[in-house]
């Protein structure tokens, strides 16, 4: 399970969150390079994951490493991208604005944001006001302020929650193309129909790793076609 | 600390204010009608008018930006900005100090354009320089919206917050010597009085509108400057990279 090339290696990690322990203990690697799904139901642990990587979880123990760093070091915040479940992006700004505030945050010139605008199809609407846009376009201004800079790790929680098939696609291509260009993206979803575009999955439940595989090592292990199938045999292996 | 990143909050702070004009219209329109209230009520040249006219033009941005800036900042905590912000190479102390920048801009013209009303039109008259009154104003809205920070983290929603401002601004207001000189007041509310920041604020004003500009009044100022320092730091503490 441990590769030399991992963007980020968890060890160990366990969180506790308002009392309730949401990961007793993960262990995982996500592997540099690659776009790797983290799937699971809702309440799995997969944000809190997500937020442990990205450095604004409290974690109660175990490590999380990321880029050959500690999780959360400063010298990551500008390496790491992270587009939150819930578009984190001002919705009294328009979407020009928005990405010129991170823009300038990260110290970026102005054709960073007309790239990020062009990755996510908002070309069109640069100048709107992101509370008069809908809530697929909203995500991806979101998703267009991770994307700024080209950061080495894409942390994306829920990215195409909401969005139509034709935009899905789009973005899972766009995921890819990412990758190709050496950056490593760590992608959630709780729509087992993602999976077969990811490269690796990891499968969470009630914060424990089902499993750490490709879509066709889960195939077979299984010897389901479906992976909603695969997942569900696995938890009833797993129990 | 990063002139380039706190320049971009501070811009950014006014790029959402400029698409809200009716906050605008308020913030600047509110104390314009109060002092023009004063002045009717008790005429042109009245001791209350005189005597209140000027403290009222340089607290008032101190009352506007604290519960601006509170309710703001409640909005970054709450929609999760703030969380992807500390996912940023963005120092707390860059977004502190973009949001005192910002408001202190907004503090320039709001007490310049009452500043223009009260002493152009209505006649309200100060022995020192008009300037100062304003040069106070600024200060003293800096102070509020530092303050706003701070208390913004212990207001889970924005009717709480809303509720700041008479919880944290009245009892300053009532024994700051605006309505009863700080040596007529019992001892205990004197003593009281004396931790308070707007006492100083006051003081300052009192100071500039009877021309008593010597050693109490450069004191006042330092306490002043001094509270949006300590405001800053407590904000910046309370401001987490890591929640739970």
């Amino acid at each position: 399970m441990s590769s030399a090339a991992a963007a980020v290696r968890s060890d160990d990690l366990r969180i506790v969150r308002g009392g309730v322990t949401v990961l007793p203990g993960l262990s995982c690697d996500v592997a540099a390079g690659s776009v790797t799904g983290l799937l699971g139901p809702s309440g799995s642990g997969k944000t809190t994951f997500l937020r442990a990587v990205v450095g604004v979880q409290v974690i109660a123990g175990g490590t999380v490493e990321v880029l050959g760093a500690h999780g959360g070091s400063p010298a990551l915040r500008s390496r790491v991208g992270y587009m939150t479940q819930a578009p984190s992006v001002y919705g009294d700004l328009t979407v020009e604005e928005n990405l010129r505030f991170f823009a300038r945050v990260l110290g970026l010139e102005r054709d960073a944001v007309e790239h990020a605008i062009a990755d996510v199809s908002l070309d069109g609407f640069a100048g709107r006001v992101v509370d008069t846009l809908s809530g697929g376009q909203r995500a991806r201004v979101s998703l267009a302020t991770a994307l700024l800079g080209a950061p080495d790790l894409l942390v994306l929680d829920e990215p195409t929650v909401g969005l139509d098939p034709l935009l899905r696609r789009d973005l899972w291509e766009l995921f890819h193309r990412i990758a190709k260009r050496g950056a490593t993206l760590l992608v959630s979803s709780h729509v087992m129909d993602e999976a077969d575009r990811c490269d690796t999955l990891l499968l969470l439940r009630d914060g424990k790793l089902l499993a750490q595989a490709t879509p066709a090592e889960l195939r077979a292990r299984t010897g389901e076609q479906q992976l909603d199938d695969a997942f569900l045999r696995l938890v009833e292996t797993s129990e | 600390m990063s002139v380039r990143v706190t320049a971009a909050v501070a811009r950014r702070v006014l790029e959402q204010l400029r698409r809200d004009p009716r906050t605008i219209a308020l913030i600047i329109g509110v104390p314009c009608l109060l002092e023009f209230l004063l002045q009717q009520l008790f005429g042109r040249n009245s001791t209350v008018f005189q005597h209140v006219g000027a403290p009222l033009l340089g607290l008032f941005p101190f009352i506007a930006m604290f519960l601006v800036t509170s309710i703001t900042m409640l909005r970054e905590r709450t929609t999760g900005t703030l969380e992807r912000l500390m996912t940023l190479p963005l120092a707390k102390v860059d977004l502190l100090a973009g949001y005192g920048i910002a408001f202190a801009l907004v503090a320039v013209v709001q007490a310049t354009l009452v500043s223009l009303l009260a002493f152009g039109l209505l006649g309200l008259k100060v022995a020192g320089p008009e300037w100062l009154v304003v040069l106070l104003a600024v200060a003293n809205a800096v102070l509020g919206s530092t303050l706003g920070l701070f208390v913004s983290a212990f207001a889970q929603t924005e009717f709480q917050a809303v509720q700041f401002m008479p919880a944290v601004v009245f009892p300053q207001l009532l024994l700051c010597g605006l309505f009863v000189a700080r040596d007529e007041m019992a001892t205990w509310l004197r003593v009281i009085s004396a931790f308070f920041p707007l006492t100083y604020a006051y003081d300052a004003l009192a100071r500039t509108a009877s021309d008593d500009l010597g050693a109490r009044f450069a004191l006042d100022v330092a306490v002043v400057l001094g509270c949006i320092v300590l405001a800053v730091v407590l904000g910046a503490a309370t401001l987490r990279r890591r929640t739970g």
